[in-house]
């Protein structure tokens, strides 16, 4: 027999349900995506063209200043659209994981699915977008003649990190915007300081000073996307995290991820009563 | 004797009034930490307000029995149903089931107007807990149930209301869980639907599996299940054969408003006309015994003239719970001199259909209005006691029994 008390905060009883629910959460995702794509004439080239844009204006730039904010000027273009990737897959994750609570107040309060499944969705949502977003970038390193080296088994890993960020920080925000409902303004601000603080356009190291950059490493993507920058171009193309720099990223995680699970089991039991 | 398919013991819930559904904003709320360090949260102090929704509640359900859960609104029903189906939890006690629980507590929830019927049904589905394959595999029966075939590919956005209805419990009905929990859903959809979906739950009583009806219904409440429980402010107050659950709540809070006294100068009316005292007089029927609809009623209606001069008479308007006045109707005129008068006015049996009513009791002297007191009383007429072939809404707002007669025609 199942049972829940007042008080419990059983993780291998979730684990088990999410595993139970699974299909629950590729149905939240296909129906997104379908919504998504249905009425948007071009689809999902969308999910393509807005990093394609974003890279051909930071090179506009760069072109005309005449520096480029990366060691590796001629491999710029690449290491950018990969930083733009990860950015987008964590920002549409942060941005519909807020929402997605408060956003399905019918479901939470008249059915019971484990909740994590919502944000956990839209991840899933954002991986498919990453996808097709991703398949621009063979041609684009062809272009550049960047031909990864045996490092390139590692991205899964990094990516899977890139994604459980996202997912740490989504939880984070879509338990607090259940019951805060001021959390949604912040949100889109926090986005934007998020773009300068996290080596989007620019490369870390050759950037950030070396004794900030312990401090920014504590931004867990920081590490993430220069490891994935580092799997997917040659040694010589791209700086690649330091130690120090992965190390810190994973521990941030790490706590982000534990303190998010925790704050959204909490949040879980009264979410129904106060959304 | 099966195994327990639900166990609760000891379950309470707390709700705090007036903060139940409103957000805060954490601005707010780290304002005044800061501006009020010492003071530990808001909450702390709104103690008073708390409202106890269910308060130590225990029972047992076995497997393979139907439970009914009758009680008057607000009594804490709704809130258990939640608790079972784990959508918010017990501020206090445990809940045991075993099995997976399947809930229709509202239907059509996680509907999406942009997809179609079919995509709707898969998505439904698993909200509801079921997996592509078993949806798949039923989705025929499904569209049948249903009755809209020639609409499973057209968005949702685009149905009837009661082909939404209708789809959502289709599917839910469909679902094939070892507990149900099933709250009011009968309430939508037409008769024939009504009587549909009412089938469809005695085919999942009778295949062994457990549910827990909560209806106001009280006619499918006494046939379809095997056992009910009365719950009043929270708390169970009888747990036994559903009809003596029915019954007992059926007298329960009888004579509540079906008699008023008023004595002072602070009655309604004038100078003139004073009401003095109203009161609802079933006949025909043991005392204490509910109203149903062959019950003729008695209003008797006490009221003082104060003065010598003119004529009074009283008006009755009878009201359902729709708000629509079913009939008005008016004593004769009555002089006389200052004293005590009586009216009394039959509302024959088989003239008000089942649902509450409200009376309107007005007084007037010489044609012009001394006292109206609308709500004066409120009264339930019950469903009669019939077989489960007639179950569901006689539609109308009254019923009367008409003459009829049917015979065969002979050339």
């Amino acid at each position: 027999m199942n049972s829940i008390d007042a008080a419990d905060l059983n993780y291998a009883f979730l684990a088990q349900e999410l595993w139970q629910y699974r299909e629950l959460a590729l149905v939240f995702a296909t129906r997104d995506l379908k919504v998504r794509y249905r009425q948007a004439v071009i689809g999902i080239a969308w999910a393509v063209l807005q990093p394609l844009v974003m890279m051909s204006l930071f090179m506009v730039f760069t072109r005309w200043s005449g520096k480029t904010p990366s060691a590796h000027a001629e491999t710029y273009a690449v290491s950018s659209y990969i930083g733009l990737l990860i950015w987008q897959l964590f920002s549409y994750t942060v941005r519909e994981s807020t929402t997605s609570l408060v956003g399905h107040r019918d479901l939470v309060t008249k059915v019971y699915f484990p909740r994590l499944l919502l944000p956990l969705s839209t991840a899933l949502c954002a991986l498919v977008d990453f996808g097709f977003a991703f398949l621009v970038l063979v041609p684009l390193m062809w272009w550049t003649g960047i031909v990864p080296g045996m490092a390139v088994l590692l991205f899964p890993i990094w990516l899977l990190l890139a994604l459980l960020t996202s997912i740490a920080v989504g939880i984070w925000l879509s338990a607090l915007n259940a019951l805060y409902r001021d959390i949604g303004y912040v949100v889109p601000f926090l986005l934007q300081i998020g773009l300068f603080v996290t080596p989007v356009l620019y490369e870390t190291r050759s950037v950030v000073p070396a004794q900030w950059q312990g401090l920014w490493a504590l931004n867990p993507l920081v590490g993430m996307i220069e490891g994935c920058r580092w799997s997917l171009m040659p040694a010589g193309s791209t700086d690649g995290p330091s130690v120090v720099i992965v190390v810190l990223s994973l521990c941030s995680l790490v706590a982000l991820l534990v303190s998010g699970l925790w704050y959204f089991r909490r949040a879980e039991q009264w979410i129904a009563d106060r959304i | 004797m099966s195994r327990v398919a639900i166990r609760v013991e000891h379950v309470s819930k707390r709700y705090q009034r007036g903060t139940a559904s409103s957000y805060l904003r954490l601005s707010e709320r780290l304002w005044s930490s800061i501006s009020k360090p010492f003071q530990r949260s808001t909450q702390v102090a709104k103690k008073a307000d708390d409202f106890w929704a269910l308060n130590d509640l225990s029972f047992e359900v076995r497997e393979g029995e139907v439970l009914g859960v009758i009680g008057r609104n607000g009594a804490g029903k709704s809130t258990l149903l939640k608790i079972l189906s784990r959508i918010t939890r017990p501020t206090q006690g445990r809940i045991s089931w075993r099995g997976r629980v399947g809930s229709l507590l509202e239907v059509g929830t996680g509907f999406h107007p942009e997809l179609t019927g079919r995509e709707n049904i898969f998505l439904n589905g698993a909200v509801l807990g079921m997996t592509r394959r078993e949806i798949a595999a039923k989705l025929d029966e499904i569209v049948a149930f249903a009755e809209i075939e020639s609409f499973i590919d057209t968005p949702v956005k685009r149905y009837s209301s009661g082909m939404y209805v209708r789809l959502a419990f289709a599917v839910a009905a469909h679902l094939e869980p070892e507990i149900m929990l099933v709250d009011e859903v009968l309430a939508v959809g037409d008769y024939a639907f009504q009587r549909k979906c009412l089938g469809k739950m005695q085919d999942v009583a009778t295949a062994g599996r457990t549910i827990l009806f909560v209806s106001h219904n009280l006619t499918a409440v006494t046939s379809l299940c095997s056992r009910a429980i009365l719950i009043e402010r929270g708390q169970i107050v009888q747990d036994d054969d559903p009809k003596a659950v029915v019954a007992r709540f059926l007298t329960d809070g009888i004579n509540t408003n079906w008699e008023r006294h008023w004595a002072s100068d602070d009655a309604p009316g004038t100078e003139r006309v004073r009401l003095r005292h109203i009161a609802l007089r079933p006949q025909e029927i043991a005392p204490g015994m509910p109203i149903d609809v062959g019950t003729p009623l008695d209003l008797v209606i006490d009221y003082e003239k104060q003065i010598d001069e003119g004529a009074t008479n009283v008006s009755v308007f009878v009201t359902n719970i729709q708000g629509v006045v079913l009939f008005n109707t008016v004593s004769p005129l009555r002089e006389g001199p200052r004293g005590n008068y009586q009216g009394v006015v039959r509302i024959p049996g088989h003239l008000l259909n089942n649902g509450l009513h409200r009376v309107r009791v007005m007084v007037t002297h010489d044609l012009s209005p001394q006292a109206d007191v609308d709500g004066a009383l409120i009264f339930e007429v019950h469903e009669v006691q019939r077989t489960i072939a007639a179950q569901g809404v006689w539609q109308g707002a009254v019923r009367p029994q008409l003459d009829w007669s049917l015979e065969r025609v002979v050339s």
